[in-house]
């Protein structure tokens, strides 16, 4: 569907930032200014956390199950991530089975999750057949752009104050805990877009339709540890290394909020 | 499975330098009832690629009054892994790859010639062996320039990354299983720009930068072979009389008809003969 608004919408956006200006007043360098983060906010999930990320608001809520392992990996717990892009949180959210955009969304944070051992899996070892499930799921509650940032904050709070359930003989006993899960580096993503020549941080919803393409770069203090391209412009080889020089900047500035 | 051992004195599993793409074939027009197809055997990947369009937009209510609809389908079958029966239907793997698959050809693709119609690829990965969407993406390339559509680019892909601490090109499966880190890329080879790109692992950025050199070296050794196949179709077209004779001269404007036309433009097959630099010891 093409919506007459959202054209008219592209072309100020487009128009504006080819002056050097954004909608909302921020420098094409800056974070939304009122990003906050709460955590336990949901106290029968093992962990949760909600973040505001401007006009953004996701919440992740995090449940801890016992269930066998990869048959690749039979000493390791299990990471499952899911999003859903609940119809409350915009107009063009409709109901159904996740699509695209939400199961990218959730894969993205998920690779960064993972590939920075966020979490140790093989601490959720139990035993032969059996480790720890951790379940992540996030929920879109209003979308005003840049998902997937506001979705890794959210994602890596609430795994900061996961507790880990008892297992006594073979059950586990929820609502009591064993301890906390252990969580070893503090993993954010970073996500820019590309508008006619120019390239800005944290894109709203409207500069998201107006943008050509998109890079989000999940990092650790010292590493990166994930990519993801989007839509279908492109990045030359110098844009992309010099946005990951900002996403460390601007990844330092999120890290401070955990 | 344990890990086995990746590199061994420079040397990779399969015999391979760092920098050492496998063995590519690249056919087009393998299909009889698709608009375009063709079929890429990359080392031991198997990937079929069909292009129905432009055509008729279905649902009605996706069609865009401006510009055709670029729809990509990647699938794996059942029975492409060396492991168990994969599982049947849309998984959420396939659907992000789809998902960014499909913005590479929204890119590349015309698309603004064809208002409200759509364009439709299937990719369907028959045999897996690691790099399957951007052999994918490779082989649906040229199906689109079978079809006839007219593209900006050939565009290709590789993969690159790093496996015990040494950084290489075109992962095969145990390389993706074992490995470190895994970086897919696809590239418009006429204006070097990015149009596909995901990476996980622990990388830095000089690794990051090194890789994509890489990358950008073999992309030109597999365009060549795009445009080797798209030659080698219109010839068996020329030959059968489903096409007019190749004119040297410019005098004949009206060749938008012709399938390879699409190919013929992508002047890079001159400068794809030459040998990369082959730097194995890669920084660790």
């Amino acid at each position: 569907m093409v919506s007459i608004l959202d054209e008219v919408k592209k072309e100020y956006i487009r128009d504006l930032v080819a002056k050097g200006r954004r909608a909302d007043g921020r420098q094409f360098d800056e974070l939304r200014k009122a990003i906050s983060v709460e955590r336990s906010i949901i106290p029968n999930a093992e962990g949760s956390a909600r973040v505001h990320w401007g006009k953004t608001q996701v919440l992740v809520g995090i449940k801890m199950g016992v269930g066998a392992p990869f048959p690749d990996r039979p000493d390791e717990g299990v990471l499952s991530t899911n999003a859903e892009l609940l119809p409350l949180a915009s107009p063009v959210f409709e109901m159904g089975p996740p699509d695209a955009n939400s199961i990218e969304l959730a894969r993205v944070v998920d690779r960064g999750i993972r590939s920075s051992n966020v979490i140790d899996l093989k601490s959720l070892f139990i035993e032969e057949n059996k480790v720890w499930n951790v379940f992540v799921d996030i929920y879109v509650l209003d979308h005003d752009g840049n998902l997937i940032d506001a979705s890794a904050l959210a994602a890596m709070a609430a795994l900061q104050c996961t507790r880990i359930p008892k297992y006594e003989n073979g059950n586990i006993v929820y609502g009591e805990y064993s301890g906390n899960l252990n969580v070893t580096t503090k993993c954010v993503a970073t996500t820019f877009a590309k508008i006619g020549s120019n390239i800005l941080v944290d894109p709203t919803s409207d500069e998201e339709l107006a943008m050509d393409a998109r890079l989000t770069i999940s990092t650790t203090p010292t590493h990166v540890c994930a990519m993801q391209k989007g839509a279908p412009g492109g990045f030359t080889k110098d844009e992309l290394l010099n946005l990951i020089d900002k996403a460390f900047e601007k990844g330092n500035e999120l890290r401070a909020l955990l | 499975m344990e890990k086995p051992k990746l590199v061994i004195d420079g040397k990779r599993i399969d015999g391979r330098g760092m920098e050492d793409l496998r063995p590519i074939k690249i056919k087009a027009g393998v299909l009889d009832k698709a608009d375009g197809s063709a079929y890429v055997e990359w080392g031991n990947n198997k990937v079929m690629a069909a292009v129905y369009g432009p055509r008729e937009c279905i649902p009605k209510h996706d069609a865009n009054p401006y510009r055709a609809l670029v729809r990509c389908t990647y699938r794996m079958s059942p029975f492409c892994s060396i492991e168990e029966h994969g599982k049947r239907g849309p998984s959420r793997r396939g659907t992000e790859i789809s998902k960014i698959i499909s913005e590479v050809f929204e890119n590349v693709v015309l698309a603004e010639y064809f208002p409200k119609t759509a364009i439709d690829v299937f990719i369907e990965i028959l045999q897996a062996d690691g790099g399957t969407r951007v052999a994918g993406l490779t082989a649906a390339a040229v199906a689109l320039a079978d079809a006839g559509i007219p593209m900006k680019d050939l565009v290709c892909g590789v993969a690159g990354g790093k496996i015990d601490g040494q950084l290489a090109i075109d992962f095969g499966k145990y390389e993706d299983n074992f490995g470190e880190s895994d970086i897919p890329m696809a590239v418009s080879p006429r204006t070097g720009e990015i149009l596909l790109f995901q990476m996980d692992g622990l990388l830095t950025k000089e690794e990051i930068s090194r890789i994509i050199d890489m990358g950008f070296a073999a992309i030109k050794k597999v365009h060549a072979l795009q445009v080797e196949a798209l030659k080698e179709r219109y010839i068996e077209k020329e030959k059968s009389g489903a096409v007019p004779p190749a004119q040297e001269s410019a005098e004949e404007e009206d060749a938008e008809d012709v399938p390879a036309q699409a190919a013929n433009p992508a002047p890079a097959a001159n400068s794809t003969n030459e040998e990369v630099p082959n730097e194995t010891q890669a920084e660790v």
